[in-house]
């Protein structure tokens, strides 16, 4: 039955759902590492109880994410060897040593501090905990470090030559590290992981201020989520920009799609914010523009030409429908992220942050935005530099592994039935966690403090889900 | 001799023994998790192992991704060439990882979640042992890319070699067993070791006399003069070895059977050494053919000569916050 699909179709569709269910949860795990240090590091400050009760509700979290980051993380290192031999022969020599530094320096870093982090507490010393706390947030920007080295050589290529064999080899290690796109990548990345913890930790404090606004955890929680969507969205924005005008220099033709840019513009181009993207025709259906715009946000100037798709051989253009698209859905978010943190400055200056159940109900709807910008984001990016694998360089079809259609068919069908059982499941977890009142069974939840030989409470693992 | 891809290939071969050891005790404990008498058990075995099995795979991810960056042509070739077992190891691993969390979360379905748990757990190892059979058997290799056919893996040998790492595992997990609980679940996992040391023995015996008849090139070096003098220590330690393990069973000396084992592990690995260098797909491509440019490997060296020695320590310090018998009622949870 599988005869008929294209074994390179259903390997770009395998990786492409393995990847953008993995990316869910360091995208998340990133940003709540982050979190949780700052709420152990107040904790130990202030002596603050709230702070406590907020790191022990947050980790637990953490610990379901960071387990199904982990296993869907395995099968990406394994792929790249079962369905793209050819790119990992070819590439190996240039990618792999940045990805054996990334296990070197981040994952077992996290992973060796991760079991202090959540069963240590009372087995070794705060300062020590604190410690491995740490470790385990530097080690996720670390790893984010490394593999979006990786991506971004991809994208922009450097420091490489080509042996007798075809294989990329090293010439510069600091040329292919730092490529020209790596800083505005990372940057924008790490921001984008922050805001999408952001906005999942305000939603959840939204959601317990909503039923009782007294709740000090809830109120806590929220009004460190909306100081973050106040100042880091617009940082993100800027950034984007900047990330924005890096592709305009090194990949033009990502542009061109995410603008919908079919015809070239030799005196100033307009912003189209609506179109349909008609390859066939090669031209965008039901512009809505406006005139000038796209070439002040990426020249900084109103006539600046900008050239488009009509200078690019059809077949080496991306499917600009899905680019044009998921680029709008990425900015659309971004914006309404800007507008959360505006609303929140004004209600937090009139002293109305929790006393505004309207607010709370629209940051408990943002919740998941920036898990949706964070895959559109992606998106575009990824879908923008086909038909590369590596730009302009080697082509995904070339890249492939002398795979049979019928083996990845059965792999790809495996992996989508077990990844929405499983993590499926998982996400029911979190939600059901997160429905749980914060600071409600304190005392009760002392779990991680208890030393060795005292049985307790703990016993009735107040934090299981009831028998249903 | 030690020019840079010798260092390396001992380097991964150091990793993927370390992964051996390590999660092969967590994937034992899996294995046997429905042959424990009570839930509390099954809680107290999975709380001995929860602190520090992410840390046990991440040696299977630095095994996969060290492989495509020190020999990025031995990747490419195994990866597809073991397609199948690969891809269900992996799931397998999913099902198993998801576990340690979500059978805590909800007990409704505790049950679910032990069966995943087992089975993902056995399925996992399983496909290992294949793997490793299939590797030690040979891999046909057209140019730069694997030449043989989609169940080349499925042989009667490579099913062995998955019946005997699932005893391996097992026999890993119920001997950690011994040393970190007491009471009642200590004299089951006593039982429980003292057959999975037999299964162990028995499947090794045969994959080891079976593995030089795969190839006159194996043959020959375990039975040639002077090679002989050279190999006769792997086969006289392992059986000293497992007469320690067998008295440490029978008399319960806690400390004993878990170090005992890994010695095991070592010798099996030793004799697959002997049997594999100096090719890394064997009979096809050596590690000189297959390895990465100098500067590659140069610049991995650098950070491995630093962090492994560095993660060795850290790890090692984590055993030790978790160090002696686990408390049944103790856990996160």
């Amino acid at each position: 039955m599988f005869e008929s699909f294209d074994a390179l179709i259903l390997a770009r569709a395998q990786f492409a759902f393995t990847v953008m269910f993995h990316i869910i949860f360091p995208a998340f795990s990133i940003g709540l590492a982050s979190y949780l240090m700052v709420l152990e590091g107040m904790w130990l400050k202030t002596n603050n109880a709230v702070y406590l009760n907020l790191f022990k509700y947050w980790r637990k979290i953490f610990a379901v994410a960071f387990g199904m980051g982990v296993v869907s993380g395995i099968v990406m290192s394994y792929q790249f060897g079962t369905n793209w031999s050819v790119f990992s022969d070819k590439a190996g020599p240039v990618i792999g040593p940045l990805m054996a530094y990334e296990v070197l320096t981040a994952f077992f870093l996290e992973a060796g501090f991760l079991g202090v982090m959540l069963f240590g507490m009372g087995r070794v010393s705060k300062a020590l905990h604190f410690t491995a706390t740490v470790m385990v947030a530097f080690g996720t920007l670390l790893s984010a470090t490394w593999i979006l080295s990786v991506n971004s050589w991809m994208q922009t290529p450097a420091g490489y030559g080509i042996n007798d064999v075809g294989q990329f080899v090293p010439e510069d290690w600091m040329a292919i590290i730092f490529n020209p796109s790596f800083p505005y990548r990372l940057v924008h990345m790490v921001l984008a992981a922050y805001l999408t913890t952001a906005f999942v930790v305000g939603a959840v404090g939204a959601w317990h201020l909503l039923r009782d606004r007294t709740n000090a955890e809830a109120r806590k929680m929220f009004s460190m989520a909306m100081w973050m969507a106040a100042i880091v969205a617009p940082i993100q924005v800027v950034a984007g920009d900047f990330h924005g005008i890096n592709t305009l220099e090194h990949q033009p033709v990502k542009v061109m799609a995410m603008e919908g840019h079919y015809e070239s513009h030799p005196d100033g181009a307009p912003l189209y914010l609506f179109g349909i993207p008609n390859e066939e025709e090669q031209r965008l259906d039901y512009a809505v523009g406006i005139p000038k715009a796209s070439s002040l946000i990426l020249k900084h100037d109103l006539n600046a030409p900008l050239a488009g798709l009509d200078t690019v051989p059809d077949e080496l253009q991306p499917p600009v429908g899905i680019v044009f698209w998921s680029f709008r859905i990425m900015v659309g978010l971004g914006t309404l992220m800007v507008l959360v943190g505006a609303v929140s400055l004004f209600l937090r200056w009139r002293g109305r942050l929790y006393d505004a159940p309207l607010f709370h109900r629209a940051a408990v709807a943002m919740g998941p935005a920036g898990f949706v910008a964070v895959l559109a984001g992606w998106v575009t990016t990824e879908v923008g530099r086909q038909p590369y694998t590596i730009y302009g360089l080697l082509t995904t079809s070339d890249s492939l592994a002398p795979v049979a259609p019928p083996a990845v068919a059965a792999s790809f069908l495996a992996f989508v039935v077990v990844y929405f059982a499983l993590f499926g499941f998982g996400t029911l977890y979190i939600l059901k966690m997160m429905n749980k009142p914060p600071g409600s069974l304190e005392p009760l939840d002392e779990g991680p403090t208890r030393t060795a030989g005292t049985t307790g409470l703990a016993s009735l693992r107040p934090d299981a889900l009831p028998a249903e | 001799m030690f020019d840079l891809p010798t260092i390396w290939a001992g380097l991964l071969a150091l990793a993927i023994f370390i992964y051996v050891i390590l999660d092969g005790f967590d994937l034992g404990i899996g294995i046997v998790f429905p042959f424990l008498s009570s839930d509390k058990d099954r809680d107290t075995a999975m709380n001995s192992v929860a602190p520090v099995w992410d840390g046990n795979e991440t040696w299977l991810v630095l095994g996969g991704g060290g492989l495509m960056a020190a020999f990025p042509l031995a990747y490419a070739i195994v990866m597809p060439a073991l397609y199948a077992p690969f891809i269900i190891m992996i799931l397998a691993l999913v099902f198993r990882g998801v576990a340690f969390e979500y059978r805590w979360r909800d007990k409704a379905h505790e049950k679910i979640w032990d069966r995943s748990f087992f089975f993902g757990s056995l399925i996992a190892t399983f496909c290992q042992g294949i793997v490793l059979g299939a590797f030690v058997q040979g891999i046909e290799v057209n140019g730069r890319a694997y030449g043989g056919g989609w169940w080349d893996w499925l042989t009667p040998f490579t099913v062995t070699c998955g019946i005997a790492l699932t005893a391996g595992y097992a026999l890993l997990g119920t001997t950690w067993l011994v040393l970190k609980t007491e009471g009642d679940l200590r004299d089951q996992a006593y039982r429980l070791a003292r057959i999975t040391a037999l299964a162990t023995l028995v499947f090794v015996g045969v994959v080891s006399l079976w593995t030089p008849f795969l190839s006159p090139e194996i043959a020959e070096r375990w039975f040639t003069f002077p090679n002989l003098l050279f190999v006769m220590p792997v086969p006289t330690l392992t059986a000293i070895l497992a007469a320690i393990l067998g008295w440490s069973l029978l008399t319960k000396r806690d400390q004993v059977p878990f170090p005992t084992t890994i010695g095991l592990f070592a010798l099996c690995f030793a004799g697959l050494g002997i049997g594999i260098a100096p090719y890394i797909v064997p009979r096809a491509i050596t590690i000189q053919e297959a390895a990465a440019p100098d500067a590659s490997l140069s610049f991995m060296l650098v950070g491995a000569a630093i962090l492994l020695p560095l993660i060795i320590a850290y790890t090692a310090y984590s055993y030790w916050v978790f160090r002696g018998k686990v408390d049944p009622e103790a856990g996160y949870h």
